[in-house]
């Protein structure tokens, strides 16, 4: 069953003269841990506004919990859980405090709902007496995920949670949502860092306000059409030149160490005299095929829309 | 319930740990009080005076051509009796009168003293010591040329203030003050609250809640009613241990329509704090908005009865105006509930549309 829906939702901002999205339509399975993959200024944030009912849509239609975000945004606002992007918390109220308020504001207590957040909190716990302005950059991200949970919402909307935040705690982050989906809360997160992508159950990936692909994580990475090689030597960027002027390679981008690319048809076909070539003009030159990752498959999508 | 007390919690922390705000909350009235009652005089130019010569000989020629020269009157030359000037005074053609005896030059060099009558009106009693201040010290230059010949001469000078002998200014002031203060620390402190929200973007998480519009609002005022009824008593404490101005009318009524008026600054903060967009633009609107009106229009630094019927209009919307006319007859001519019913009918008229405009213009959406 469909947790949350969208139908074609658009929204422009500046009398229509920026889009935002357009024309975006998936579903969220009920208890499913969703991941709304895209970089900075894709719309992840839009999309997040319209189905927690703070904007609403130019066209299209949105469903949360069976609920329409344009007529129903009350029952919406008291079932849903939300954590903005930028740390929207108290700043001069304690941990503690923070808790209480947002526990009070949902009809509910620290008590009744603390086996959820339980987990989490005993981390911050020692800290419970101070300041939220005062905490580290992580600690506010886990203070945030414990006030959208307190009153055990059944949707839970994450936006970019882990921005800004170090790689241990991050790591950390990923395995409390895996723990909270089993709680059958359904979770939609998004998240600018493409290595995230794996954690989440299926994925939409997101450019310029337009879907490019949904899928699961495996199920995009399998749909990659060509075969993906990984090139390194001595002077790699006289290697991304000379790579981009040959006619034997199709594709062709710098990727951590290595330089990824695609060959053409005849490419594949005489790989051993592309190598030969480079050989020439470059020391140490390792190829290798490799498997494509999520990254591999945005910049394809991206290139090919 | 629950919810509301929760909400009032949350404001009253945001309060008292925001030190320099709250510092500002308290300074400010004791500063304005004593900046207003102690510091501040005006120079007058132009006041029309009457000069009655009886003496007509040399040394009140003399003094009386001096006085022309000094651009702070416009002199009237006549010969009146006392009843006569307190005439002038209730008409209001005249401030002050200057009155030579007969023989003054003669008492002043036959037994080395003689005597000039000062009378002021000091209904206004700022511009009434002004006056007399600017006719003493023209006289007293006089006597200093004179020394230098006969050193033993002397001018008495009586001064007499009609109506307000002991000359209160503070009469003037206190309510002004009152007027001001309450309202500039309402308006500037509720009117960056809620638009605080927005700008760190807790409101966006409060949104997402089951939350009432109408209890945020009401949990934001609240604190702020509070910290100004404390403040109202810091004033009239002052007023009336450090500046000897009792209250001469009912407390309770002046504390109870001091509440409506606290109230109405709030839902005009309010109001300003709803309808921008960032706690600048709010600081702005409601310095600008507030401040410079409530000076010019309440009456107490310019009487609004010298304004063209145009401001005198203008004025009509401003809270203060009416609140400063409440003060005026309950603190100071002790007057009870019927005379200024009607001012507190209009104060109360102005809280419930502001509120109701406040409470319209709440956004429960982000755009």
């Amino acid at each position: 069953m469909a947790d949350v829906t969208l139908d074609r939702i658009t929204k422009t901002y500046n009398k229509g003269q920026t889009k935002a999205v357009e024309d975006i339509s998936f579903s969220v399975n009920e208890g499913e841990l969703f991941g709304l993959i895209g970089p900075d200024g894709a719309g992840k944030t839009t999309l997040f506004r319209i189905l927690t009912t703070l904007l609403l849509p130019d066209t299209g239609t949105a469903l949360v919990n069976g609920c329409d975000v344009v007529k129903d945004y009350k029952k919406i606002r008291s079932q849903v859980g939300y954590m903005p992007g930028k740390f929207s918390l108290y700043q001069d109220l304690t941990v503690e405090e923070n808790l209480q308020f947002f526990a009070t504001v949902f009809n509910s207590s620290i008590e009744e709902n603390y086996d959820l957040i339980k987990e989490i909190y005993v981390q911050i716990e020692p800290f419970k007496k101070r300041r939220a302005g005062n905490l580290s950059g992580g600690m506010k991200q886990k203070l945030a995920l414990c006030c959208a949970l307190i009153h055990r919402p059944t949707v839970l909307f994450l936006d970019e949670p882990t921005t800004g935040v170090d790689t241990v705690s991050r790591k950390e982050f990923w395995e409390m949502l895996k723990r909270l989906k089993v709680q059958g809360i359904t979770i939609l997160v998004s998240t600018p860092y493409m290595d995230e992508a794996t954690l989440c159950e299926r994925i939409a990936l997101i450019q310029a306000g337009a879907i490019l692909s949904i899928d699961t994580p495996q199920g995009i990475i399998e749909q990659f059409p060509e075969k993906l090689y990984a090139i390194k030597a001595g002077n790699m960027s006289q290697l991304l030149q000379d790579l981009r002027s040959s006619s034997l390679v199709a594709t062709c981008y710098a990727f951590g160490e290595y330089h990824h690319i695609t060959l053409t048809e005849e490419g594949e076909q005489t790989t051993e005299n592309l190598l030969a070539s480079l050989k020439e003009q470059h020391a140490e030159v390792q190829l290798s095929p490799t498997k494509p990752t999520i990254e591999d498959c945005f910049i394809k999508l991206m290139q090919a829309s | 319930m629950k919810q509301f007390r929760a909400f009032v919690r949350k404001e009253f922390y945001h309060v008292f740990r925001d030190q320099k705000t709250l510092l500002l909350l308290f300074g400010l009235p004791i500063v304005q009080i004593i900046l207003f009652g102690f510091a501040l005089t005006n120079e007058i130019k132009d006041s029309k005076i009457v000069i009655c010569d009886y003496a007509k000989d040399d040394a009140s020629q003399q003094i009386i051509r001096k006085i022309e020269a000094s651009n702070n009157f416009t002199i009237k030359k006549a010969l009146m009796s006392h009843q006569q000037i307190e005439q002038a005074f209730k008409a209001g053609d005249v401030k002050l009168a200057i009155i030579f005896p007969n023989d003054f030059y003669d008492d002043l060099t036959h037994q080395n003293e003689a005597q000039i009558q000062i009378i002021a009106d000091a209904s206004d009693p700022n511009t009434a010591t002004t006056l007399t201040n600017y006719a003493t010290n023209i006289i007293k230059d006089y006597q200093a040329s004179l020394i230098n010949s006969q050193p033993t001469l002397q001018i008495r000078t009586e001064t007499r203030m009609l109506y307000n002998p002991e000359l209160k200014g503070t009469t003037n002031y206190v309510p002004g003050v009152m007027a001001l203060v309450l309202l500039l620390v309402c308006v500037l402190m509720t009117s960056v609250s809620i638009v605080k929200e927005k700008e760190k973007g807790t409101m966006e998480v409060l949104l997402v809640s089951p939350f009432n519009p109408l209890l945020v609002i009401i949990s934001k005022a609240l604190p702020y009613l509070l910290l100004s009824l404390i403040n109202l008593g810091i004033i009239l404490l002052l007023s009336v241990y450090l500046l000897d101005l009792p209250v001469k009318g009912s407390l309770l009524l002046l504390v109870a329509t001091s509440t409506l008026f606290i109230i109405t600054a709030l839902a005009l903060g309010l109001l300003i704090s709803n309808a921008t967009a960032t706690q600048q633009e709010a600081m702005i609107f409601s310095l600008m908005g507030m401040l410079l009106p409530t000076m010019m229009f309440t009456g107490f630094m310019f009487p609004l009865e010298n304004m063209p019927i145009a401001l005198q209009t203008v004025a009509n919307i401003v809270p203060s105006k009416w609140y400063y006319i409440i003060v005026k007859s309950v603190m100071i001519k002790g007057l009870g509930f019927s005379a200024v019913w009607k001012e507190v009918l209009i104060l109360l008229g102005m809280t419930v549309v502001l509120l109701g405009i406040s409470i319209k213009k709440f956004n429960i959406r982000l755009a």
